[in-house]
């Protein structure tokens, strides 16, 4: 059977790829190792949006999901397989905190792995990145890839 | 400021030409409404015929009679299905693989944005002006009535969507008219579809636009001094061009996400003054019942509150009047009915909640002047209103109340104004457009044509006193509603149908919730 589960949240960034290879690493030592490599849109269901974004939103939700494949997803994913690792790909709407957290419970994974991003607005000063509400709230052990 | 907001009073305001463009641009003004009151005065007056021996025009009363058939048929879905609407609209019931879609909170929020505006702030002190207290609690009553309305309306806009193959939508009354009557093996679908969306045009040149940029350039004007209108029409044109056929997504984002923010201000001032005032409030609401069953010296007694207050309730939010389901149909869901709940929170949001909010605190400021010893209002027959602090009305009555509390609020309520005013004309420019493209099909230069037709209306609106023109666009307005309702009652049979499987597919947990 395959014993351990990993959820990796990925945004692209150099991080992502730092992210990648202490995935493919830790990988290795553990053996049997299913990856859940996840990429989540930041969205709001409480946003507030004019008529006409809302009649093309469907439209653009398909869009957004197939860039984030093409853009990052597949990259990583074909990057991980290449190095001979079990791995899924997903791509979500919504908080990445939340979401990233969510899926380590649906599928029992053990951990999330995930990258810290340098570049830091004020609303993520105040509020803290998706790194610090994850490690606030999160169900699961978590690694942050510096 | 001689601001009255009511659409239907908009012959009241004053021209805003300079004197130095008045001889040129003042005669073409005149000639335009002569020519315009010539055709069409007749059908104005129809529209707003009072019924006989009364002040209260028939279209007030058909959309009253429309809510009060809807609230029976669904038995009273407004109170029933009011807990369930509130947990839709927090996403409890909503698919996390869905995450993306329009939410029912973001459709809820759309369609508020079109709504709550003038008619909350000025055309309450207009219905509390002329109808007295008593007038508050007969606008809740309708506002309570006409959720029902907009359950049924919405509902239908859902079911009745098209659905093209990009993915993109389009919803309202033109296509569940079509679609349900051929259902139903009705005639005359698509004659109705037609009027309805020619109806729709024209309303939202006037009311949802014309009428928008004169009461904005009068507000500007009336805190500012006088200036030529055409300037704040041409800014406000070139700014709602750049949202609507420009692209410029960031303005509509910020105004978006401004006006709930105004609207939020403007009820947590409210609050705020009822907080200060506590000890008033259970006499406020004395006045207010009292005077809805005896009229406390309004002349025209209890009628006249009841008049004014359904009058003012059923022009502020809309329903019946087709614009909501339009707004509403870009929700992903896959039961229509959960959008008809959502929905109907928005009667109660901006008539119960918004407009009663005005109403208590022109009460419990004491703008309205009472005769000490009666207790009951003064009326100043000249006028046809109860006598104000400065003889004020309208807009300018709701300034003052709220200026007694804090003095600073009328430069609030300008900015207000002005918001309210351009999201109400970025709804209807969609709403519009929505009409436009049925008829003419859809396609990058007719849908330029219609943008640039609605931003030169906005100059003409700001810059002439084109009293006949607003009132026909105000008449088209209803008309859409006459269409509607019609409508409505022929296919109520099919949302009952698709509220009664929802409703048994939830009791037996076939509909689950996704979060507690």
């Amino acid at each position: 059977m395959s014993g351990t589960k990993i959820v990796v949240g990925l945004d692209g960034s150099e991080a992502s790829k730092r992210v990648l290879d202490v995935v493919t690493r830790q990988a290795r030592i553990i053996g049997d190792v299913e990856i859940i490599a996840c990429y989540v849109i930041e969205w709001s269901p409480f946003s507030f949006q004019t008529a006409e974004e809302n009649e093309v939103r469907h439209k653009r939700r398909e869009e957004e999901i197939a860039q984030a494949r093409e853009r990052v997803l597949d990259p990583a994913l074909k990057q991980m397989r290449d190095a001979g690792l079990n791995v899924q790909g997903r791509v979500r709407h919504g908080d990445a905190a939340d979401i990233l957290d969510r899926i380590a419970v649906d599928e029992g994974a053990s951990q999330i792995i995930i990258g810290r991003l340098g570049n830091r607005g004020l609303v993520e000063r105040i509020f803290g990145g998706v790194s610090g509400r994850l490690i606030a709230a999160s169900s699961v052990p978590v690694t942050i890839v510096p | 400021m001689k601001l009255l907001s009511l659409a239907v009073m908009a012959t009241l305001i004053p021209g805003v030409l300079r004197a130095q463009d008045a001889a040129a641009a003042i005669g073409l003004d005149e000639r335009i409404n002569r020519i315009f009151a010539d055709y069409t005065g007749w059908y104005v007056s129809f529209i707003f015929a009072p019924l006989p021996g009364t002040t209260f025009s028939w279209i007030a009363l058909w959309l009253v009679v429309g809510a009060l058939v809807f609230t029976v048929y669904f038995g009273f879905i407004q109170i029933k299905g009011f807990g369930h609407a509130i947990k839709l609209v927090k996403g409890d019931y909503s698919d996390p693989d869905d995450a993306g879609e329009v939410s029912h909170f973001q459709a809820l929020a759309t369609a508020l944005s079109g709504t709550v505006g003038l008619g909350n702030i000025a055309g309450v002190a207009v219905a509390v002006g002329i109808g007295g207290p008593g007038a508050t609690f007969w606008m809740i009553v309708a506002g309570l009535f006409g959720m029902a309305t907009k359950f049924t309306e919405c509902t239908l806009g859902v079911k009745y969507r098209n659905e093209y193959p990009d993915g993109t939508v389009s919803g309202g009354p033109m296509y569940y008219i079509v679609k349900g009557f051929e259902e139903r093996g009705l005639p005359l679908g698509k004659v109705m579809a037609v009027l309805f969306c020619i109806f729709t045009i024209l309303g939202a040149l006037g009311g949802g636009n014309m009428f928008q940029s004169n009461q904005a350039h009068a507000q500007i004007a009336g805190v500012f001094g006088d200036f030529p209108g055409w300037i704040t029409g041409l800014v406000l044109a070139i700014v709602t061009f750049a949202v609507i056929a420009g692209g410029l997504k960031s303005i509509a984002r910020v105004t978006e996400k401004i006006v709930p923010f105004m609207g939020v201000f403007y009820v947590a001032v409210s609050v705020l003054i009822l907080i200060i005032e506590w000890d008033q409030i259970a006499w406020a609401f004395g006045q207010i019942f009292m005077g809805a069953f005896t009229g406390l010296g309004v002349v025209g007694g209890f009628t006249g509150a009841l008049i004014q207050g359904f009058r003012r309730a059923a022009f502020s939010n809309e329903a019946g009047i087709g614009s909501a389901a339009i707004a509403h149909s870009a929700v992903r869901t896959k039961e229509p009915v959960t959008e008809g709940y959502v929905a109907l929170l928005e009667p109660f949001i901006d008539t119960v909640v918004i407009c009663t909010m005005t109403a208590l605190v022109i009460v419990i400021t004491g703008v309205l002047n009472q005769d000490p010893e009666t207790g009951l209002y003064i009326w100043n027959a000249e006028a046809g209103r109860i006598m104000t602090d400065g003889g004020v009305s309208g807009v300018a009555l709701t300034s003052a109340a709220y200026a007694k509390a804090f003095s600073w609020f009328p430069v609030m309520l300008m900015i207000a104004v002005v918001l309210f005013a351009f999201s109400t004309m970025i709804s209807w420019s969609y709403y519009g457009l929505k009409a436009w493209t049925y008829l003419f099909g859809e396609g990058q230069v007719t849908e330029l044509i219609f943008k640039v037709i609605f931003c030169l209306f906005i100059v003409i609106g700001a810059a002439a006193s084109l009293g006949p023109v607003i009132d026909f666009s105000d008449a088209m307005l209803f008309s859409m509603a006459i269409v509607n309702i019609i409508a409505l009652y022929l296919l109520m049979p099919i949302v009952r149908g698709e509220l009664n499987q929802y409703v048994s597919r939830l009791r037996s947990g076939e509909i689950r919730k996704f979060r507690n």
